[in-house]
């Protein structure tokens, strides 16, 4: 599914969160949002998901606005995972997913959670509180939530966070896998710039809630004379506010 | 409407009840004081009062449906604050899901949360106080539906305001059915209050409730214009529960709120 954002605005009183940003992420591709704390990353998912109006401009999903009418079929679409929203810490992990898979209407939802479980290596869990498990193993939970409705765009937000390198490792193998074998588009939000890398065909650069740089991580990395992304990063962070 | 996503979302309350004993307690250690607190009051009103000697348990019948309302209302905080604590209101706002498909799932659970409060409650008024729910007759029934209906309007009211104004917003969920009880003239008739407040008092459905609840165990006689006045007016408030809900609803969504209120 493509997805295209257009003149995108939002201002909260006098506030410009979001500041006239436009981009495309083509069907199955990866696209890596960057920036500084506060720079409009989670307003702009926020927008992307529904849960915050936009000031101005447009959000199509495969050529179609979203809107109030179609909210619902294009919501069954997407999905998205981050540490810092969590399931219910009193369900088991099996109910939570299947809590989840009933509200994506998924069709045979004990052969889906029976399939997602063994992918992420979580069936041996399945029947414990998800307050009782290691942010490893919660984090691998998310992602089963967020890959429950097979969605066809997926926003992940620092879905490597506070992780240890195997397991953060095995998160990134994972969504490479998945992406190969399904039609999957992906907005990526991370501070960890080796897995922007790893991840991402495309990068857009944000800093006070506009685009200042965008193109592939390559581009973007001999454009500013630098060795690597995180170098790039601090270039376009720590320089003043002109558009690059 | 889809039933499917309806019970989904039921599901997640059914699992969190079933999973723990002490809130199944909870449930029901509250209803069950209450009957003993308004069991005792109940019997020595009914020693010295004249008011009150030829019916036992008016009082006490009044307070276990008022405990049921109070119980309606505070499930539906409750459901919905259990959102927020757990951090999941994102994850629950990007699916799927109509708003009245919320309400609808909140609605239908906040009955099944109360009914384990009321049933025990209403069973030990019986064999402790010789009271019981069913002497009020067939009109028991649409005095607990309206009741009911009053109860998750009260609970729609607070979770919009949880919306509008985030989870600082909670304590005004416990506090709103305390406000509303010296109106809702459930201990005594309305004549006590001011006329001023009277006036008031009959815009709410508790009086016609609670004085229809009086007239049939003290005089023996049911008016149902009464009871249709309370069903009435309870359904016109829920109606404007519903339109607040979903003012506040999108409003919360131009503010941005709803990504951030459990943080």
């Amino acid at each position: 599914m493509k997805l295209e954002v257009k003149k995108l605005s939002k201002k909260f009183n006098n506030i410009t969160a979001v500041n006239n940003i436009s981009f495309i992420i083509d069907k199955n591709s990866t696209m890596g949002l960057l920036g500084p704390n506060g720079c409009g990353k989670t307003t702009s998912i926020g927008m992307m998901l529904g849960l915050i109006k936009p000031s101005e401009g447009e959000i199509l999903f495969n050529g179609t606005k979203a809107d109030t009418a179609n909210n619902i079929d294009i919501l069954s679409k997407l999905n998205f995972a981050s540490p810092y929203i969590e399931l219910p810490k009193k369900l088991t992990v099996k109910q939570n997913l299947e809590v989840y898979a009933r509200l994506y209407g998924v069709k045979n939802l004990n052969l889906r959670i029976e399939e997602i479980s063994e992918d992420l290596n979580i069936g041996q869990f399945l029947n414990k509180k998800n307050g009782e498990l290691s942010s490893g193993q919660k984090n691998r939970v998310s992602l089963a939530k967020s890959l429950i409705n097979k969605p066809k765009i997926l926003f992940l937000d620092e879905p490597t966070a506070s992780l240890d390198p195997d397991v953060g490792d095995f998160v990134r193998e994972y969504i490479e896998k998945y992406k190969k074998n399904n039609e999957l588009t992906i907005l990526l939000a991370s501070h960890n710039m080796s897995e922007v890398e790893r991840l991402c065909d495309n990068i857009i650069m944000m800093k006070e809630g506009s685009i200042v740089d965008r193109g592939t991580c390559k581009e973007l990395i001999s454009k500013h004379g630098r060795n690597n992304l995180e170098e790039t990063f601090l270039k376009i962070a720590r320089s003043k506010n002109e558009l690059v | 409407m889809n039933w499917s996503k309806i019970y989904g979302l039921s599901l997640r309350h059914i699992y969190l009840i079933k999973s723990s004993f002490p809130r199944i307690l909870d449930l029901i250690y509250w209803p069950s004081i209450q009957v003993f607190l308004w069991g005792f009051i109940s019997e020595f009103f009914t020693m010295n009062s004249t008011y009150y000697s030829d019916a036992v348990g008016v009082i006490l019948t009044a307070a276990i449906l008022y405990d049921f309302l109070f119980r309606t209302s505070i499930s539906y905080n409750m459901m919905f604050l259990e959102e927020i604590w757990s951090r999941n209101f994102t994850n629950l706002f990007i699916a799927p899901i109509k708003i009245s498909e919320i309400i609808t799932a909140l609605t239908l659970t906040a009955i099944a949360r109360a009914s384990i409060g009321l049933f025990p409650a209403a069973l030990l008024a019986v064999p402790f106080f010789g009271v019981s729910l069913l002497s009020l007759g067939p009109p028991l029934l649409l005095l607990l539906i309206s009741l009911y209906i009053f109860g998750i309007t009260l609970g729609l009211l607070v979770t919009a305001g949880l919306m509008r104004f985030g989870p600082s917003f909670e304590n005004i969920a416990w506090a709103s059915l305390f406000f509303l009880a010296p109106l809702g003239c459930i201990y005594y008739p309305i004549e006590i209050l001011p006329e001023w407040l009277q006036i008031i008092s009959k815009c709410l459905p508790l009086v016609h409730i609670f004085e229809e609840v009086r007239s049939i165990l003290i005089y023996d006689t049911v008016n149902y214009i009464q009871i249709i006045k309370a069903i009435t007016i309870s359904c016109f408030y829920f109606m404007l529960g519903v339109v607040i809900f979903y003012t506040s609803y999108f409003g919360a969504k131009i503010r941005g709120t709803l990504i951030n209120i459990g943080e």
